[in-house]
């Protein structure tokens, strides 16, 4: 049984958290340089410039990228041949994040979904983290980390399908969410589409692919294929960079799929804005 | 064609009439925060006939809650929230004399309907654009209700700051019109 100590797993998280602030990750980069090479709209070109200067601003004098720090989001694969010491990994993984969000300048957004008032006195700065777990082979942690903005986060939906409107009626539901959502969640938008499973395994799986680099199609030829269709008719809709109009509102879909039950068709739209921050670290 | 304005707050209706929808402005001067909770309080002393923390008259709202500052700084990153969620309460604050707000996001008709009959305008600002917003902002300071952290009401001073007119007092909508102009149908 190998042992990792609750303290390294604290401080990997906090520099990561801190880091992922104020670094554009380089899949979000190219793609928006792409967006503002293919870019037909001079007013949306224009925005596409600002989100490359602010990479730049951000990542040399650290600020944060977006004023939106997000909610801590993981996904931790955990190997079934380790043993933390010193603590729980979910302490941990909340210490760090407290720790990131407090010595980065960073903001804390969780609140009391009733009564709204801040949490950083009550449970702790930008706490609880949402962390899912899966416990795999091996004697290591991988920790995938994305700060998940609220605008984003607005516009996404779940609906569970009659399995009779099959692969179109997912395209149109698609279609209506990002159609609807226009301006409100910052594009050009990564799409993360999941389907099937049940009601909850669709939810999650179309955060989770949200957390694959930009544009790296699934590995499924078929799947692959779908996501490319989504993507050009979402692009038909032109919207554009912050809804002002244009050819580039979906930088990438990416889309995850599921075994589910015989009578359901469930799809969630999980919707990330361009300031796509996510990270990820082994121990 | 979209024309390029430099404007200085507080707003007068002149300034107002001037803008059309597509149009880039650079404002200067002294602009106002304030999200949900802060626009809730204007609205209820302005509904008990109390005094508010500061001149609506000509006044611009920024929608925005920002990091806090580091050593040193006035603020930290701030671009702008979503702004329908000050939809309910924007048209009150236009009525008395607000004449911009800056936010991100499509708003509503009632919002739309306020600007058109009071002459105010809604402009947009680079959603994501935190750090390159906030080095705009020269000063900052908290004037009411610090108790609400990031959505404290701040008064703010800033030169240069780029925004794009969404919704003027013509009733024009550049979302409508943008996306209008980009979309390609079946």
């Amino acid at each position: 049984m190998r042992e990792i100590a609750y303290d390294d797993i604290v401080k990997a998280v906090k520099n990561m958290v801190i880091h992922t602030a104020t670094n554009l990750p380089e899949d979000a980069l190219k793609k928006l340089k792409e967006a503002h090479e293919k870019e037909k709209s001079p007013v949306a070109r224009k925005v596409l410039e600002q989100l490359l200067e602010n990479a730049e601003i951000a990542r040399t004098e650290k600020r944060p990228l977006c004023q939106d720090t997000g909610l801590a989001v993981y996904f931790v694969k955990v190997g079934q041949d380790v043993h933390v010491t010193g603590g729980t990994l979910t302490d941990a993984i909340n210490k760090g994040t407290e720790e990131g969000y407090i010595e980065g300048y960073l903001r804390a957004s969780t609140c009391d979904c009733f009564t709204r008032a801040n949490l950083k006195d009550v449970i702790g700065y930008n706490l609880p983290a949402v962390i899912h777990y899966d416990i795999v082979e091996g004697d290591k942690i991988e920790i995938e980390y994305a700060a998940k903005g609220g605008g984003s986060e607005n516009v996404s939906r779940a609906r569970v399908l009659a399995p009779a409107q099959g692969p179109q009626g997912v395209i149109d539901f698609v279609k209506e969410v990002i159609s609807e959502a226009g301006p409100n969640p910052c594009p050009p938008i990564i799409v993360g589409v999941g389907i099937g499973g049940t009601f909850e395994k669709a939810a999650i799986s179309s955060k989770y692919a949200l957390f694959r680099e930009a544009g790296k199609p699934n590995p499924d030829p078929a799947v692959a294929e779908f996501e490319k269709e989504l993507l050009y008719e979402l692009n038909k809709l032109g919207i554009g960079a912050m809804g002002m109009g244009g050819t580039e509102t979906v930088l990438a879909v990416h889309v995850e799929k599921n075994p589910c039950h015989i009578a359901s068709l469930p799809v969630s739209v999980n919707v990330q804005c361009h300031s796509s921050r996510h990270n990820h670290v082994t121990l | 064609m979209s024309q390029v304005h430099y404007l200085t707050t507080p707003l007068t209706d002149e300034d107002i009439m001037n803008l059309k929808a597509g149009d880039i402005v650079y404002l200067s001067g002294t602009i106002f925060t304030a999200r949900d909770a802060a626009h809730k309080r204007l609205v209820d002393l302005i509904e008990n006939k109390e005094e508010l923390p500061f001149q609506l008259d000509g006044a611009v709202i920024y929608f925005v809650g920002p990091t806090p500052p580091k050593p040193g700084e006035p603020i930290g990153s701030a671009g702008p929230t979503t702004s329908y969620r000050m939809d309910s309460y924007s048209p009150t604050l236009i009525k008395h004399g607000l004449k911009g707000m800056i936010g991100k996001g499509k708003r509503n008709q009632a919002v739309k309907d306020a600007c058109k009959e009071y002459k105010a305008v809604y402009f947009g600002a680079t959603g994501g654009a935190g750090a390159l917003l906030g080095k705009l902002i020269k000063e900052a300071k908290v004037i009411a209700y610090e108790e609400l952290g990031p959505e404290a009401i701040r008064m703010l001073k800033v030169e240069n700051f780029p925004v794009t007119v969404i919704n003027d007092a013509y009733g024009r909508d550049l979302y409508e019109e943008g996306r209008k102009q980009y979309e390609v149908k079946d």
